[in-house]
């Protein structure tokens, strides 16, 4: 299951007053590690589908939102509930190491 | 059971892999699962590397790298080695998500993997202005002051792409000599939004949410000076990625694994080494693929000169 795409202009109705569990993938072309990371985010997705909801968001075309959530590295990986955001992770990372730091949002 | 197995996927792993395949291996080949491709992954133009004029971009070249190896039939799997068995005749290759493979050869090309300056905040500021990878990160510096800490040839390239969105970058050295190639060297210096300070080291990273500054030693008199940052960008070398083969396989009081002479040979038959993970000197793409021929053309040598079974699959 491919990811949704979130923008500037979708990113409060989606995300921010959305009553699921979101994670947010901040990505964009050029980052090669983004590329890695895509395809784990996107099977902890699918399994994981009646907990996590995970959506990206490409930080070239959609700068307002990047911007406003001060995001200096990518891939970044925000988790929000409730509109606010409760865990970041940077970096790409193997899947059991990704699966490790979002297991309170998994479990 | 296999072959061969490659572990790794830079130019060392795939230039063995090509070789191999062709020479009718049918490698497996275990690229890693957030690492895949390597350095090179995080490079924008490859100007070096011969058979392209024009120059190359780094996920570009390795993206032929791959089809070229798959292209004659290895196998490969985007996880990461979390075991090794050499000690016996058949090796055995513990994967991520728990499956084993078992080879009668290893050709062991991990590469290295960026050096950290040791700061108590640089974790702490990991992602929050203290980066590996410009490439990634620099879209986010635009029109901001940054720093780069190093004196080779991926610190100048970082510094020089750095200026694309930054305004002003700072190049921190521990001495007044470049590692830097002249070529690299000459167009840090031509560019007039980079500035070196020589013979500073980095001691201390501020800032809470992010980076706002860095506090520098002088390496001459030892005075103190703080240097106002939004991002720093670290590029001081690299460590040859060992972890997995310690008390395995003999390494080199430089930290790389030890090989035979010229060739990729181990400490244990059977098992090659090639690229970055052997060699402390020269770490170039190039010389990384060739030291992967090397490899891929010693597994050969090694499975033909194995009893029976093995020559017979090989034929």
């Amino acid at each position: 299951m491919a990811a949704l795409d979130v923008t500037d202009a979708t990113f409060e109705a989606e995300v921010l007053n959305s009553d699921k569990t979101i994670l947010v993938d901040f990505w964009a072309e050029w980052c090669g590690p983004c590329r890695a990371v895509s395809p784990i985010l996107d099977q902890i997705a699918t399994e994981h589908a009646d907990k996590i909801t995970v959506v990206k968001l490409n930080v070239d075309d959609n700068p307002q939102t990047a911007m406003k959530y001060q995001i200096t590295s990518i891939p970044a990986m925000k988790v929000y509930q409730g509109g606010e955001v409760v865990k970041t992770v940077i970096g790409a990372k193997p899947k059991p190491a990704l699966e490790a730091d979002l297991a309170a949002f998994l479990a | 059971m296999r072959q061969l197995i490659i572990i790794g996927s830079g130019p060392a792993g795939y230039t063995a892999a090509i070789y191999a395949a062709r020479g009718g291996l049918e490698p497996l080949l275990i690229a890693s699962s957030v690492d895949a491709g390597g350095e090179l992954m995080k490079t924008t133009d490859v100007e070096n590397f011969p058979g392209f004029p024009e120059g190359i971009q780094g996920p570009d070249l390795m993206e032929n790298f791959r089809k070229q190896a798959e292209r004659f039939g290895t196998e490969i799997v985007m996880d990461d080695v979390t075991e090794l068995d050499l000690s016996g005749d058949i090796k055995k290759v513990t994967l991520g998500n728990g499956d084993t493979y078992e080879a009668r050869s290893i050709i062991y090309a991990t590469g290295s993997a960026y050096r950290k300056l040791g700061l108590e905040d640089e974790e702490r500021l990991a992602g929050y202005g203290v980066s590996w990878c410009a490439t990634c990160d620099g879209f986010f510096f635009r029109q901001k002051t940054i720093a780069v800490v190093g004196g080779g040839d991926s610190a100048m390239e970082e510094a020089t792409f750095l200026t694309k969105f930054a305004d002003k970058v700072y190049v921190i050295h521990r001495s007044d000599q470049l590692r830097a190639s002249k070529a690299m060297q000459d167009r840090a210096f031509s560019n007039p939004k980079i500035e070196f300070l020589f013979n500073k080291t980095v001691q201390h990273i501020y800032g809470d949410g992010q980076v706002t500054g860095v506090g520098l030693v002088d390496t001459v008199d030892g005075s103190e000076t703080t240097l106002d940052v939004s991002g720093l960008f670290v590029a001081i070398g690299s460590d040859p990625r060992t972890h997995l083969v310690h008390g395995k396989l003999d390494l080199t009081p430089e930290g790389t694994i030890a090989v035979e002479g010229r060739s990729s040979r181990t400490s244990v038959p059977g098992v090659f080494a090639a690229g970055d993970v052997v060699d402390p000197t020269y770490k170039q793409a190039i010389t990384a693929a060739g030291s992967g021929t090397v490899a891929a053309l010693d597994a050969e040598h090694y499975l033909s000169s194995l009893p029976a079974p093995a020559q017979a699959v090989t034929a």
